[in-house]
């Protein structure tokens, strides 16, 4: 019996143990937060002005805890109140506060009022981690695929060449040394035999003169019209521009709107090469690449592009701020119709509602911007015979549609109906 | 031999062939048939121009108010954000809103980051580029009409300024849109 009743208790104090265990180690967990949860808060709330180890709208806040209590002496109390109501604790004449306050330039942080004490701690224990260092090794060891069978490529033709030359002096050089060896022996050479020769027959035909004569004329005619018609078209024209832009990146990857940078492409005659201000809209933020790389566009090539445009911007990433001193930069223009011509981008792209790749081509699959049209006066007319005006919620368009459809008996008009065709809409 | 020799002269043309032919690059315009009527006369947007720096892109006269812009004398910087708070109010009325134009353009200007419903999770930020942006129904921020318009204005934190991209009626035009958007979240 006794044994038993000793079994019995050692059991619940065990029990006992292990809750008391249990307890504290989720008291624990509680003081220090999660920092996975941390970060999707992080990255939700604080992300806009603040990262872990770069200065932005705000300072970093690796180690924000620890680097306050340990330099200023401030505890996790002042943290819960600076997050929850920055502007109420500068008025309350704080002085760490009013110091970082002026520090920012009157900068002032967002009151988040709706964070709890445990998702502050999560916050927080995300911004304890330790910063993890990037692997070398990794990205020597990732090459991307479609570089490496070009590299094959041109290697195996590389190859094929060599070997080629390699023949052919071979079998000249075996060539020459049978002729010595057959001079040395006296033996005499077969030659050619004394015929006449092809031209000589050739010559002598006239009838066959006269069928090449026409003939060498008309192919060179036709070359020659050819090189002439192509003259002035820049179908391909592909500058390499001061600061490479890739639309792949940007219009493809990241499905960024053309509007949204050529803005005015919407409103006026010109699409627009967009200000430096815009670029500055989102790489304020976005200050390397992490998108995919090869050998050619790599991320070094890439981050590089990036600081020539902080460069011209006269933006200091370090310090966060304008410095004042920027420089234009002189972008190559692709499209450029002649002066005789007007065309207008809002026409086309507000009235008409057309796609800006069907003259442009796909542009978001261009990591070199090109031209893809050829912009000729026939590739305009062709356009204009087949597009059937857009009449759809547009009044402008409601009493000359009906007038020219009766007059021309059909339900719906293209553009060359409308007018598209005459001389003095584009030439004036 | 009379065979090496042809084979040496075939071997010099096609290599002057091909040499004539690479000369065509595309990284350098065609030729024009008189250029004199292919160049404007007149200044063209984004040329060059003879001013002190050459551009023909100049920035107004300080104080000066460009064609079809209106005067806003609101300030950028923390004050002049808190008085547009209090103060501005959006002129146009629900009248002179055309709502499936203007979400266009939201969606255009500001859904890339702040997502087409709002709740800051447009595609920049799904795709981890920009992180940190707010939904509009921040308690925090507790956006209305006069702080969204001066944010779209001058830009605050991280965001820049939209006036470049939207005109003064458009920038009403989203004010009212998002706070529609606002309304939704809300719900």
């Amino acid at each position: 019996m006794r044994q038993v009743i000793h079994c019995k208790l050692s059991k619940n104090l065990l029990g006992i143990f292990l809750i008391l265990l249990l307890a504290f180690s989720t008291t624990l967990s509680a003081q220090e937060g999660d920092p996975a949860k941390g970060k999707t808060l992080f990255n939700a709330n604080c992300a806009a002005c603040h990262q872990l180890d770069k200065k932005m709208t705000g300072p970093a806040l690796r180690n924000v805890e620890t680097r306050l209590s340990n330099d200023q002496g401030l505890d996790k109390a002042w943290l819960y109140a600076w997050i929850r109501n920055s502007p109420g604790l500068i008025k309350s004449g704080d002085a760490y506060a009013n110091k970082i306050y002026n520090e920012y330039n009157g900068t002032a942080m967002t009151a988040f009022p709706q964070l709890s004490d445990e998702d502050l701690n999560n916050i927080l224990a995300y911004t304890a981690e330790v910063k993890e260092e990037p692997v070398a090794t990794q990205t020597t060891a990732t090459a991307d695929t479609g570089s490496d069978s070009a590299i094959s490529n041109e290697l195996i033709l590389g190859a094929l060449g060599i070997l080629f030359l390699l023949l052919a002096s071979g079998l000249y050089v075996v060539n020459k040394t049978l002729r010595r060896f057959a001079e040395a022996k006296n033996i005499e050479l077969a030659e050619t035999s004394k015929r006449r020769p092809l031209w000589k027959a050739f010559v002598q035909n006239q009838f066959l003169v006269l069928v090449t004569a026409i003939f060498l004329l008309l192919s060179s005619a036709y070359f020659v019209y050819g090189y002439l018609m192509q003259i002035g078209i820049d179908q391909g024209y592909q500058p390499v521009q001061p600061i490479h832009f890739s639309h792949k990146i940007h219009a493809g990857d990241n499905a960024i709107d053309c509007n949204y940078c050529h803005a005015s492409a919407r409103v006026s005659k010109t699409s627009g090469i967009p200000s430096l201000n815009v670029c500055m809209n989102c790489h304020k933020s976005i200050y390397e690449y992490k998108g995919e790389t090869s050998v050619e566009y790599s991320k070094e090539f890439y981050d590089a592009e990036i600081k020539k445009l902080y460069a011209a911007a006269g933006w200091d990433d370090a310090a966060q701020q304008y410095t004042g001193d920027s420089k234009p930069v002189k972008w190559i223009r692709i499209h450029n119709l002649p002066d005789f011509v007007y065309f207008n981008h809002s026409q086309h792209v507000s009235v008409a509602g057309i796609e800006c790749q069907t003259c442009h081509g796909p542009v978001q699959e261009m990591e070199i911007a090109s031209q893809f049209s050829s912009l000729t006066m026939g590739w305009c007319i062709n356009c204009h015979r087949t597009t059937n005006v857009k009449v759809e919620d547009n009044a402008y368009y409601t009493k000359i549609h009906e007038e020219l459809s009766k007059k021309y008996g059909v339900d719906k008009l293209t553009a060359a109906q409308m007018g598209g065709l005459e001389c003095g809409k584009c030439h004036y | 031999m009379n065979y090496m020799k042809s084979l040496i002269k075939i071997t010099g043309l096609l290599v002057v062939i091909i040499s004539l032919a690479s000369c065509k690059k595309d990284t350098a315009p065609n030729y024009q048939f008189m250029p004199n009527m292919y160049l404007p006369v007149g200044y063209e947007t984004y040329g060059e121009a003879a001013f002190k720096d050459g551009i023909e892109a100049q920035l107004t006269v300080d104080g000066s108010i460009a064609r079809g812009h209106s005067l806003f004398e609101y300030e950028n910087s923390t004050e002049g954000y808190q008085l547009a708070k209090e103060t501005l109010k959006n002129p146009l009325d629900s009248t002179q809103i055309n709502m499936v134009k203007t979400k266009v353009l939201y969606d255009i200007y500001c859904g890339i980051c702040h997502g087409t419903k709002g709740d800051g999770q447009g595609n920049l930020v799904t795709r981890e580029k920009i992180l940190g942006v707010p939904r509009y129904d921040d308690a925090g921020r507790a956006i209305n009409e006069g702080s969204i318009y001066h944010t779209i204005y001058y830009g605050k934190n991280a965001m820049g300024s939209y006036a470049s991209q939207l005109n003064e009626k458009e920038r009403w035009e989203v004010v009212s849109y998002v706070l529609k958007l606002k309304a939704d979240l809300e719900k």
